[in-house]
């Protein structure tokens, strides 16, 4: 009996350990379910159809040549492959332009009859309009609804979720933004928490290490959205002011945030690290009459290198992960950016700045999930590398 | 500490290089406080005014640019339990587990490598999953329980390795003592080893309590309001959250200026928050530790 029950409490011991390994293969499960139908949903608005001309060579237009088109930055159906003809846009609201209010019918009944005829007279047309005004006997081509392609998705260089008639999502603004400003970040903590974790293992009095530690623990206790509150306030208008900038909310500022957010697991990592030289080997070098500063620089930083590497590679990590703070201070601009000094946008804050006002199941909401795999595929790789380079150690 | 062994040296240049380097690291090491001193007396100063008996109890009023932020207080709290409920059992088991029953197996360099990965996962993935999994797969809808799932997920990695690390810190010899004396394995755990390691185990769940409560991303889809005065009658009713609450006000509150004193208030209870934990995990730990000294 007693035999049963310890068998018991092991077997829920060991079933209370595999729910970690449970979260993560569920997290893999539903962020590819919500996601996997973006590559199934069509390049233009649901309920929406796009009419060319029957004479149109042009069969079909990838999302990014509509959006340009409707952009006005596309201009001859040359361009997208067609005969030398320049585009007609018609939306629903210019039908007006062609056809008086009496010919459209006061309830609006002769607008299939007169689009479809529309359609017919010019050559040049792209007709935008709602499914339900296209009749059985329309006289034009209809373009098919393409899918959206993964080339569109991690090529793109726009994302604009809400653009009609072709949202765009395009990767490449958010991820450049997520690491300019995570490299940013890193750059400017790095040199600080070595210098903090080197000054705690070798110089530091017990005394100075004992009030150190404490406000290190603090830094990383302090929530990301109070970061966030205090890089507004404070950091937006300094460097706003320092630099001249029109707008304070930089990647250079969501750097500057996340540097801050970064030091504690830098500095704990790099620390433990450095407290792992063996004894022997640092009263080697100092026998052999190196200073204390030569003794660290060419046998404590070479030696716990793989710790320095972990350290600089999970403070990416968090940079990258990290969402409330820098949806804050970066301005939200998904644009590609040039230098430090312009609002970027990040994933995650793309994520967390988005999801809220998209219906479940369409294409901005699977745009997200996706963009949310993303950033689980990025961690992943960070927390499997930290493991290589952990284990390298020992070798 | 290790004793410094100043080795000799007459050259001078070396010694100048060495003085140089150290005033920089202490230089570097200082201003990392200041860093923490700028933005607490910062918020504190401007926050202090804010605080009183009324914001601390009242609901937010006029567009939040008035009032009290209560209802976040409740909810933060509700989070925090609902959160621990869950999270702390199945943590401290699973941390038992992998330390005094699979300790060098496969098994458990699987689930410590998971329990690494899961610990890596930026928050705002932990808010998609549980808008996926609870608040919309398991129809739990916008409620204290799917963000309370979501928040103890979060935390689980947390409060695994540090119970981990607590029964790592244990001396062997307690564990054979108490099996020569006839205890089988899990009396030991239960009888020696778990009360030894207790108050470790007490100072990583505080903390993690500190992490819960400050956490943001994760309940913007799970859990929180933008503005809800009613305070919750079940686990399936949505609240405002404390952390959600500095966003909004901070950002897209309907006149961000008016209620710039109401988030910098906030701000300054969340910091509390943060400082108390601290001071709560630190003061057990020497207690503790003094303790088993004089023991």
């Amino acid at each position: 009996m007693k035999r049963f029950f310890e068998k018991l409490v092991e077997g829920a011991l060991l079933i209370s350990g595999s729910v970690t390994s449970i979260t993560i293969l569920l997290i893999i499960i539903f962020l590819f379910k919500e996601a996997s139908g973006l590559f199934h949903s069509p390049v233009i608005e649901e309920g929406y159809e796009l009419a060319l001309n029957k004479a149109n060579p042009v069969k079909k237009l990838t999302s990014y040549q509509i959006k340009e088109i409707f952009d006005g930055k596309i201009l001859n159906w040359d361009e997208v492959g067609g005969k030398n003809e320049a585009i007609e846009l018609v939306r629903l609201s210019d039908l007006t332009k062609y056809y008086s209010e009496a010919e459209l019918g006061s309830n609006f009944e002769n607008i299939p009859a007169k689009a479809s005829e529309l359609t017919s007279k010019h050559p040049g047309i792209i007709l935008f309009l709602p499914t339900s005004y296209i009749k059985k006997n329309f006289n034009g081509t209809l373009l098919k609804h393409e899918t959206l392609i993964p080339g569109d998705f991690f090529g793109g260089k726009e994302w604009y979720p809400t653009a009609s008639p072709s949202p765009q999502y395009g990767l490449l603004p958010l991820l450049l933004g997520t690491l300019w400003v995570s490299l940013g970040a890193i750059l400017l903590s790095l040199p600080f928490g070595i210098a903090v974790a080197v000054y705690l293992a070798e110089i530091a009095s017990m005394k100075v290490r004992n009030i150190l530690k404490p406000v290190i623990e603090l830094l990383a206790g302090i929530p990301s959205v109070v970061y966030g509150f205090f890089g507004l306030v404070i950091i937006v208008p300094f460097l706003q002011r320092l630099f001249n900038l029109p707008v304070g909310e930089t990647a250079l500022t969501g750097s500057v945030v996340l540097g801050i957010m970064a030091l504690p697991t830098i500095i704990t990592v790099a620390e433990d690290a450095m407290r792992t030289v063996p004894r022997a080997m640092k009263e080697a070098s100092l026998a052999l009459g190196a200073t204390h500063w030569q003794t660290i620089y060419k046998v404590i930083i070479p030696y716990s290198k793989s710790g320095i590497t972990s350290a600089a590679v999970l403070g990416i990590g968090r940079a990258i992960g990290e969402t409330m703070a820098v949806l804050m201070v970066t301005g939200n601009a998904a644009v590609i950016p040039h230098t430090l000094l312009e609002p970027v946008r990040t994933i995650p804050a793309t994520i967390a700045a988005e999801l809220g006002e998209t219906a479940a199941g369409g294409g901005h909401y699977q745009a997200l999930f996706m963009l949310g795999v993303i950033l689980f595929v990025i961690t992943m790789i960070i927390s499997i590398s930290i493991e290589f380079i952990g284990k390298k150690k020992y070798q | 500490m290790t004793p410094v062994i100043q080795a000799k040296n007459t050259d001078r240049k070396k010694r100048n290089s060495q003085a140089i380097a150290f005033t920089i690291f202490k230089l570097m090491s200082y201003s990392v406080v200041a860093i923490l001193f700028i933005i607490l007396g910062f918020i504190v100063i401007r926050g202090i005014g804010v605080i009183s008996w009324d914001f601390l109890t009242k609901a937010p009023e006029e567009g939040m640019t008035k009032g009290g932020i209560f209802p976040a207080i409740v909810g933060t709290l509700c989070l925090v339990a609902g959160s621990s409920i869950f999270s702390f059992p199945i943590g401290i088991m699973s941390g038992i587990y992998m330390n005094e029953y699979a300790t060098e197996s496969k098994v458990a360099t699987f689930i410590r490598i998971m329990t690494n990965n899961l610990s890596g996962v930026p928050s705002v993935v932990f808010g998609l999953f549980g808008m996926a999994l609870f608040v919309n797969t398991m129809k739990f809808g916008d409620s204290i329980l799917a963000g309370s799932l979501t928040l103890g997920l979060l935390s689980l990695p947390l409060v695994i390795r540090t119970t981990e690390e607590s029964l790592k810190a244990i001396d062997k010899s307690y564990r054979e003592g108490s099996l020569a004396l006839g205890a089988t394995k899990l009396q030991t755990i239960q009888k020696v080893v778990l009360p030894m390691a207790f108050p470790n185990i007490i100072t990583g769940l505080i903390l993690s309590i500190g992490r819960v409560s400050g956490e943001t991303a994760p309940i913007l889809f799970t859990v929180a309001a933008y503005f809800l005065p009613k305070l919750p009658t079940s686990i399936f009713n949505q609240v405002m959250a404390l952390p959600y609450h500095l966003y909004v006000i901070s950002t897209s509150g309907t006149d961000i200026e008016a209620s710039r004193g109401i988030a910098y208030g906030t701000a300054l209870v969340l910091i509390v928050i943060v400082l108390l934990v601290n001071l709560l995990a630190n003061g057990l730990r020497n207690y503790f530790s003094k303790k088993v000294k004089t023991n």
